[in-house]
């Protein structure tokens, strides 16, 4: 079999076909049109971020940060200190064990010296290797990019915490008493940061944002990474941004400026 | 047939034994004729319940276990039958004029469960009293013994 042969070949087979692609598309325009009242609302579902709130988490939308670092001062705790107030973090003085959802951490250029700090905390990946390992389906991600823990079916193995390359998520490892109601947590359970997803389903943004443009840099910004309409889209769109370990392949929707 | 006859004395002995000591202990704890006494169950916030009291009675848990895996695995949060709602309602305060937590005996949840023997795991996660923003602004103080909803005698 000559080159030539083997070339045609390949091309003959079924793959994609732009023109027939465009067509089927035009298809689908026209029975929207045809069958108005179905296919219409199904088509506003999708392109309206308030109308899917409504309806619980939609997988239209995928929730996302950016960080701008430049803005994010050295000294300041804003996001960790709301964070701890907002899903009532007590800590029990033992940092070892202590649950920690958002912490700050310092980096340094030892060739240069330059340092800088940076809010790590879930970063809610589109592929999670804690949804992988979980042997009981209890680390899941919601519709819109979530990744949570559902504490029902938790049952404290913490494999979850070896496979975050981010270190995010944390053990309770005592007896919790007072925790908030739109924030369950309890002995013998993983957990790590929500998004404040009780907030989120409110339509407001999560505490350790708001806080961080309240009283601190105002470096962190909150919104649909899918809508190209929202802020984030936009920026995300303009500035270079990063991902840590983007390496990994895992797509983080917490993404950084300036790092 | 002399083994089988022993065995039915037997019996006979043990029903009776089982009989007396329950009347012993009808004759502790409540009324002698009825068996243990019902709970004073402690009467609720606002108008109605979500559902008529003998569904909720018999289901209270489905509606409760449905709810929960919507609400964390899908974000349904506008049903009306989560646990944070059953609390913002069915709420009691203690002698301080605060929402008394499980801890108390006089918890809604407690009275019945302490009761019928069954043991729920619900508040080692979550709240069991409303935040204090989530109570109904006409609130009344409900003690214990203000009121019941029915189980002893009426119905």
């Amino acid at each position: 079999m000559s080159s030539e042969s083997k070339d045609k070949k390949i091309n003959a087979t079924p793959g994609f076909d732009p023109t027939r692609r465009s067509f089927l598309s035009a298809m689908a325009a026209a029975a929207g049109v045809t069958l108005a009242p179905g296919v219409m609302l199904y088509g506003i579902s999708r392109s309206s971020s308030a109308q899917a709130l409504e309806n619980g988490a939609s997988s239209a939308i995928r929730w996302g940060m950016l960080i701008d670092l430049g803005r994010c001062d050295n000294g300041c705790n804003d996001c960790v200190s709301a964070c701890a107030k907002e899903n009532g973090l007590g800590g029990f003085g033992r940092p070892e064990t202590d649950a920690q959802w958002i912490r700050k951490i310092e980096i340094k250029n030892p060739q240069t010296g330059f340092s800088q700090s940076l809010p790590v905390m879930c970063q809610h990946c589109e592929d999670p290797p804690c949804v992988d390992v979980c042997p009981t389906g209890a680390s899941f991600k919601r519709a819109d990019g979530i990744v949570l823990v559902n504490k029902h079916t938790c049952i404290g193995c913490r494999y979850c915490m070896m496979a975050c390359p981010y270190k995010a998520r944390s053990f309770v490892h005592e007896v919790l008493e007072d925790q908030k109601s739109y924030a369950p947590r309890g002995k013998g359970t993983v957990e790590s940061c929500t998004l404040c997803v009780h907030r989120i389903d409110a339509n407001q943004q999560p505490a350790c944002v708001e806080a961080c443009s309240d009283t601190g840099g105002g470096a962190m910004l909150f919104g649909d990474l899918n809508d190209p309409d929202s802020e984030i889209s936009q920026r995300v769109a303009k500035y270079a941004s990063q991902q840590i370990r983007a390496d990994l392949g895992l797509d983080p929707a917490i993404r950084y400026r300036n790092l | 047939m002399h083994l089988r006859r022993t065995g039915i004395g037997m019996l006979v002995i043990m029903l009776l034994g089982i009989s007396c000591l329950t009347g012993m202990v009808c004759a502790e704890e409540g009324s002698a004729d009825k068996g243990v006494a019902f709970p004073v169950i402690p009467v609720a916030q606002g108008d109605k319940c979500v559902a008529d009291t003998a569904f909720m009675r018999r289901n209270h848990m489905k509606l409760l276990n449905h709810q929960r895996d919507e609400t964390v695995l899908k974000g349904e949060r506008d049903e009306p039958y989560s646990l944070k709602e059953c609390l913002n309602c069915h709420v009691v305060f203690g002698p301080d004029a605060k929402p008394v937590t499980v801890a108390s005996p006089s918890h809604f949840c407690r009275v019945c469960h302490d009761y019928a023997a069954v043991s729920i795991d619900c508040f080692q996660c979550h709240a069991s009293r409303p935040e204090p923003g989530d109570l109904p602004a006409d609130h009344q103080m409900i003690s214990l013994f203000s009121g019941t909803t029915g189980l002893n005698g009426s119905e």
